[in-house]
């Protein structure tokens, strides 16, 4: 069997925002555009991979929050409505969504066999969280390549930043050798934002981009250090400053997403592409394709 | 109408064991009694209102309240999902949502109600309705915690929630759905192996239900912020439903409390605890926080020129001193050797003391209604940074003066029985004098100083009344 491959690892973000702003026909709330820049960006990346092959999307969400372990859905096909709890005026959205269940269990099994507490999900009536599915849509609008949706095991709220990496680095090391394996082309997704203190308050019309900024100036600078990083290959020093990022910018990278993402690319120290970045409700978000088809080891 | 009352309060377990697995732990289905119990007791009781406040529905724009006449899906939860489905279908009280909601924003919280077919009810609501309520006979609300509400913020929605039961004529439920000590295993275990978590977990939870099961739930409110860094993960910022319990409660110490159960799920402690409000004598209330009216606290980062004040209070969550832009400079009280200063009166706008002791009698510095620690004004500023007039409620600040007047005779040693005469100042004469005459009649009236009152073209910082006020010093040794 041909050895399987990572063509791409992204950081790909998921306030609902965006999916309002693009005003797809699965989504009831009607929207006059607004973040164009993030909505650009995704359109950036779409194209960068558009003649590029590959059989599925392996996606971490911070919004499948599991405190047992990490858990991987486990059933074919998922159809259901997600609604945002968070921001119901604006995400109601009808999803149907493909499962690579033989992946997803390879992984699973890999990350059980290196002493990770893992679960599969096997119940029909699941829903699926809404990160997924904006990530999901914005990566992917027609939803024609099988997931496999990794949930964050939020061992950071349990111990410490420190804990999550080492747990995530491990996750993200057995997602490659099983992708690998596997003999597939994968694309990789964390899905989440950089810095993630909100705004308390909504204006009238939610898409008023007159409204929209970085809510401090501290959290632009992390966020600006971060894409720093990314955009010179140096993701060993994320690592490394990942606990203060996550503490003082109240990252969200606190899911495990991002240290997941970097540990199957195998910490990358090539560039990442920055496709867009902007704010979302006051929260930073940087899209990023590490384009790993292009380095690989000879 | 307008005698609505709080008939009872309940603290009740998240997980869905107890709807999907009692029967495969002893403790599960032990809770899973306590629940039937307490939806027995509520059902005898007479109750015409259920409202919940659940943990497990965390909000960011301020809080949010169910307002969907029949929500109906299926729960699966993100962690327990291979337990089963349970699907729901509840009868929530749309015209108390509303009101709940317009009475929020009247006392100064951002707040709105949700009605979209399809929106997921949190797992801890899920549980608490189904088995409190099983035949949906009681209508309910459901309301969200904000991630980034303190015990202000906290304890203001319940008051809101109070205004409405009680114009209403309700008789209402309050229920936390929560857990205690909420570290869970990590790993999966076998039902039969379950326990709470650690020793020094149990231990805590044993204090509080002590503190319960005496009906001490504004001591247990107080302790909100120890027992978060204690025995709670932090997947949020604070422990705050024995704030909104205890709010809703009026703050009270000496409630009717029985622990019907306390059990592990998964290692975080569950617990079926009844707060009936009939007096029990027990729990002398020792009250050291704050009483909030009203929410003033700046959280509208929207506005540039408040970023950095909210940001500060978020990230420190202590009662951080606001220097308002709108009003002048706030002064340390001087001290000499007859002064008497409090932590638990606002802060002088100049060089003077909040009282001073000569022979047998207590002069006090002019007293305003700001509010220690946040300097905010209860019942609103007249007037904005601009100098725009704003709508205000002078006897909202009436009270306030009035108890500022207290806390600094109970710095003193004594109490606002010793008041002898009182000059008071008015902004608006015409506008403010019959409010603030009826707050004086339920106040200072039933005291029974020597009165002044004066009309004034100003005070120092935006409010619409001052007083000065002579009392009786306590004696001393
Ligand atoms: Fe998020």
């Amino acid at each position: 069997m041909t050895k399987g491959e990572i063509v791409a690892g992204c950081l790909a973000p998921h306030p609902p925002h965006i999916v309002y702003a693009e005003n797809p026909p699965q989504n009831e709330p009607v929207a006059e555009g607004g973040w164009e820049q993030l909505r650009w960006g995704y359109e950036r990346l779409r194209e960068s991979l558009a003649d590029v092959d590959y059989d599925a999307i392996v996606l971490l969400s911070p919004h499948w929050q599991t405190y047992v372990g990490t858990h991987f859905l486990g059933l074919p096909h998922f159809k259901n409505l997600s609604v945002d709890p968070v921001f119901p005026n604006l995400f109601r959205y009808h999803y149907e969504i493909d499962i690579d269940v033989e992946l997803s269990q390879q992984i699973h099994d890999r990350a059980a066999e290196a002493g990770l507490a893992t679960k599969m999900m096997n119940n029909p009536d699941f829903r699926i969280d809404y990160g997924t599915i904006t990530t999901g849509h914005m990566f992917n609008p027609e939803w024609d390549k099988p997931f496999v949706v990794i949930s964050s095991n939020r061992s950071r709220d349990y111990y410490s930043v420190e804990v999550m990496q080492e747990m995530m680095v491990e996750l993200g090391r057995v997602t490659r050798e099983a992708i690998i394996a596997s003999g597939k082309k994968v694309v990789v997704l964390a899905s989440n934002s950089l810095s993630h203190r909100h705004f308390t308050t909504e204006s009238a019309i939610p898409e008023d981009m007159s409204k929209e900024h970085i809510t401090s100036h501290a959290m632009h600078l992390w966020d600006m250090r971060m894409i720093e990083y990314f955009r010179t290959g140096q993701a060993q020093r994320i690592i490394d400053e990942m606990p203060e990022f996550t503490e003082q910018a109240i990252a969200e990278s606190d899911g495990g997403g991002l240290t997941w993402l970097l540990s199957t690319l195998d910490l990358p120290t090539y560039p990442g592409i920055l496709h867009g970045y902007g704010t979302i409700i006051g929260t930073g978000n940087a899209i990023v394709e590490w384009p790993a088809r292009n380095h690989k080891e000879a | 109408m307008g005698d609505g009352e709080l008939i009872g309060s309940y603290i009740v377990p998240v997980h869905p064991h107890t709807i999907l697995a009692p029967e495969q732990n002893e403790g599960w289905g032990r809770l899973r009694e306590a629940y039937d119990t307490a939806a027995q007791r509520i059902k005898d009781s007479g109750a015409d209102l259920l409202i919940i406040y659940s943990t497990t529905w965390p909000s960011i724009i301020g809080h949010q309240i169910i307002a969907d006449p029949n929500p109906e899906w299926v729960m699966v939860d993100h962690d327990f999902h291979d337990l089963g489905s349970i699907p729901y279908s509840f009868n929530i009280d749309e015209k108390f949502a509303h009101s709940w909601n317009e009475a929020n924003e009247k006392r100064g919280l951002k707040s709105r109600t949700v009605a979209y077919h399809g929106f997921p009810i949190d797992v801890g609501s899920v549980v608490a309705l189904k088995l409190l309520n099983p035949d949906n006979s009681i209508p309910a609300v459901i309301v969200s915690s904000n991630v980034y509400a303190n015990r202000s913020e906290t304890t203001v929605l319940a008051k809101a929630c109070m205004d409405v039961v009680k114009a209403t004529g309700r008789k209402a439920v309050a229920v936390t759905a929560m857990s205690l000590s909420n570290r869970m295993f990590t790993t999966p275990i076998e039902p039969q192996d379950d326990r709470i978590h650690s020793l020094k977990d149990d231990e805590w939870n044993r204090k509080i239900l002590e503190f319960l099961g005496e009906g001490r739930l504004e001591d247990v409110g107080q302790l909100s912020r120890t027992i978060h860094q204690q025995i709670r993960v932090n997947k949020v910022v604070a422990f705050k439903p024995m704030w909104w319990l205890s709010g809703m409660n009026q703050n009270r110490n000496n409630l009717t409390g029985e622990v019907l159960a306390y059990e592990a799920i998964h290692g975080a402690g569950g617990a079926v605890v009844h707060l009936d409000p009939t007096p029990s004598g027990t729990g002398d209330k020792e009250y050291d926080e704050d009483d909030v009216e009203y929410f003033a606290g700046e959280r509208n980062v929207l506005d540039a020129e408040h970023t950095e004040a909210a940001e500060e209070e978020f990230i420190t969550e202590s009662n951080v001193e606001t220097t308002e832009a709108n009003g002048p400079a706030l002064w340390e009280p001087t001290e000499s050797e007859d002064s008497v200063n409090s932590n638990a009166a606002p802060k002088p706008v100049g060089a003077y003391p909040h009282a001073r002791r000569v022979g047998d009698l207590l002069y006090l510095s002019g007293v305003g209604p700001r509010q220690p620690g946040t300097n905010a004004i209860p019942g609103g500023p007249i007037h904005d940074e601009n100098g725009e007039a704003l709508d205000y409620d002078i006897k909202a600040q009436t009270h306030a003066v009035v108890k500022n007047i207290t806390r600094i005779l109970e710095e003193a040693g004594g109490t606002l029985d010793d008041v002898l005469d009182v000059t008071s100042f008015l902004v608006d004469m015409d506008r403010d004098f019959q409010g603030y005459n009826e707050v004086w009649a339920e106040t200072l009236g039933q005291v029974g100083p020597t009165r002044t009152t004066l009309a004034i073209r100003a005070l120092p910082t935006p409010i619409a009344v001052e007083m000065k006020v002579i009392a009786k010093a306590p004696a001393t040794e």
